[in-house]
């Protein structure tokens, strides 16, 4: 039996990869803190009726589910941390006021998701409740953006869109909600010869805006395209209005900004902006984010929301590869000068192994590279090939 | 460095004509040689040749930023983290639902009864019968789909129908068509928005050609 071989889609996080993240979720933590954004700890599991209300199908078929022995209630896995962070600020904190929050932990997928085809993704992200206007927006594009940047990310791509395109298209057009899901999924592939087919026999006006969306993608040039092209319903004027709103504030930050108004992505819980970060090292996005002010209905407490997440697990293999720090040996024994030695070593930051009695491990798998020794009566760091180790 | 990701045989040829229509020529033919990567006249694009139902994932993981593949294996694949743009209207054919001659189809549907059914196009052909609310066991074959209903292997075939040539060699007949095949132009969602000054041309040049009728039309 092969008893100790994982499910497929879950791995283990080796020494070099689990450093350099864990790494990561401290920068990420400290930049978030810097910027009022406090740490939550929510639960792995809660009952699914709040973990997954509000937020649309997808999301409940890629839950976990277990039975609580307790109260015979289902109980899922989250998949998701947002809605765990929108219920905290809904009925846990009670804010009147704006609530910044922030979080780092696994989530769990039932089906392996992104790049990094993993179904534990390890979700870090920020989110801002109780602000409706572009402004918070901005505040947690530029955030994500800061954020991506500080971990060594250069040559951003920030790609931006807005539901209330479409949302505002399919209110005017009335049309049904089968309909709407066929030419959601039309859209976000940019099948333009499917969207066409399926809006065939709506108004001609919104037949033609909703093939336009798959055209309208590029940089900024695109919202002054819109505007020309675009019906001018009052929520699209809103929507373009918003988006430029974004392209003037963000375009000093060394990013490049693009624009994509057929980009849907998580329509049925995203309520205004959404945004996607790429870069060029990785070919899918890296972080996601958006508004989704409806949400908090589901809690009773409706607030708007926007806010961001990245999964480390898909962000490190952007990066070069993980090295592991290499550290230092030192002998075994209790002798005072030896053990002040290496306490001045680690408080330096640097990692000292100290042998064992009859310790058989080979150097290599040690990962040292330097070894401490006595001369002249003083603990010294050698390079490990002249050291007697060797 | 722009990749692009094609399959030998019909969906290459055809697509030659599109390709040269955005200035782009093989320098070897991919009948005459056995390399997987083919250079381009021009230096920053090459081709490379992989099985046609692999082309969605080559682009999907961004090992190529451009592919075109049949509508049939998109379809199969599912289409996450792809764009398709453009419909080439090159390599036309139909999905269609094949019976042996003389099988009431339609009756022994009216019957409720559970129908096995042999394909390659697994994904395809449950959607289809879903929609119709029938109950089918589907078993998954690579090819010679024809064969099922003739050994008793299956009661049926879903497969691709060009001109109908090896259905009537086979004395079988076509009862249902679930959907027109062509070949699609797919493009790597993070390539476009990371190398559209690029990108962009290729696409445009493609657009006009299909549209002017370049392509082979049948």
């Amino acid at each position: 039996m092969r008893n100790w071989l994982l499910p497929e889609f879950i791995e283990d996080v080796m020494p070099a990869e689990a450093g350099r993240i864990e790494c990561l979720r401290r920068q990420l933590l400290d930049l978030f803190k810097v910027h009022g954004y406090q740490y939550v700890m929510p639960p792995t599991l809660e009952y699914v009726e709040s973990l997954i209300t509000g937020t649309g199908s997808k999301l409940d078929t890629a839950t976990f589910k277990v039975v609580d022995q307790l109260t015979g209630r289902m109980m899922g896995l989250r998949a998701d941390t947002t809605p765990q962070a929108a219920r905290i600020d809904a009925h846990m904190l009670n804010h009147q006021g704006i609530a910044r929050l922030c979080y780092a932990g696994t989530v769990l997928q039932t089906t392996p998701s992104g790049l990094a085809r993993t179904r534990e993704p390890f979700q870090v992200g920020a989110e801002l409740f109780g602000h409706a206007s572009v402004e918070s927006d901005v505040e947690i594009q530029r955030l994500m953006i800061k954020a991506l940047q500080a971990i060594g990310l250069d040559k951003l791509h920030v790609d931006f869109s807005h539901v209330g395109l479409f949302e505002s298209l399919i209110e005017a057009g009335a049309i049904d909600a089968a309909l709407e899901e066929a030419l959601y999924g039309a859209l976000l592939s940019k099948d333009k010869t499917l969207v066409a087919d399926l809006a065939h026999g709506l108004d001609k006006t919104i037949q033609q805006a909703l093939i336009d969306l798959t055209d309208l993608n590029g940089d900024v040039s695109v919202l002054v395209r819109a505007q020309a092209i675009l019906p001018p319903l009052p929520n699209i004027q809103k929507a373009l209005h918003e988006l430029t709103v974004v392209a003037d504030k963000l375009n000093h930050l060394n990013v490049q900004i693009g624009f994509d108004l057929s980009e849907l992505r998580g329509y049925h819980y995203h309520s205004g902006l959404v945004f996607a970060a790429y870069a060029q090292s990785y070919s899918g996005p890296l972080a996601l984010g958006g508004r989704y002010d409806e949400v908090g209905v589901a809690f009773g407490r409706a607030r708007p929301a926007t806010g961001f997440s990245l999964d480390l697990r898909g962000v490190v293999t952007a990066l070069n590869a993980a090295t592991l720090a290499k550290g230092i040996l030192a002998p075994q024994g209790d002798d005072v000068t030896l053990q002040a030695a290496i306490e001045a070593l680690r408080d330096m930051g640097e990692i000292v192994i100290q042998a064992l009695p009859n310790d058989q491990t080979d150097l290599s798998e040690l990962n040292c590279d330097r070894a401490l020794e006595q001369q002249n009566g003083e603990w010294q760091v050698v390079s490990i090939s002249n050291s007697k180790f060797n | 460095m722009i990749t692009i990701a094609l399959s030998k045989g019909r969906i290459f040829d055809e697509t030659e004509p599109l390709l040269a229509a955005a200035g782009i020529h093989a320098i070897e033919e991919p009948g005459s040689s056995r390399k997987l990567i083919l250079e381009t006249n021009r230096a920053d694009v090459r081709l490379i040749i992989v099985r046609a139902s692999d082309v969605p994932t080559y682009v999907q993981y961004g090992a190529a930023d451009i592919g075109i593949a049949g509508k049939d294996v998109l379809d199969e694949h599912g289409g996450e983290g792809l764009y398709q743009p453009l419909d080439l209207q090159i390599a036309k054919c139909k999905m269609m639902v094949a019976v042996r001659k003389g099988f009431d189809y339609e009756g022994v549907i009216r019957q409720g009864a559970r129908l096995k059914v042999v394909t390659k196009y697994v994904q395809t052909a449950r959607e289809h019968f879903a929609e119709k609310g029938m109950h089918v066991d589907l078993i998954k074959l690579y090819g010679s789909m024809e064969l099922g209903p003739l050994v008793g292997l299956a009661d049926a075939i879903v497969d691709l129908v060009s001109t109908g040539g090896t259905l009537k060699a086979n004395n079988l007949e076509a009862v249902e068509h679930i959907g027109d095949i062509s070949s699609r132009l797919i493009v790597n969602q993070a390539s476009l928005k990371l190398n559209r000054v690029a990108l962009q041309p290729i696409l445009d040049d493609f657009t006009r050609a299909v549209n002017s009728g370049v392509a082979t039309t049948n």
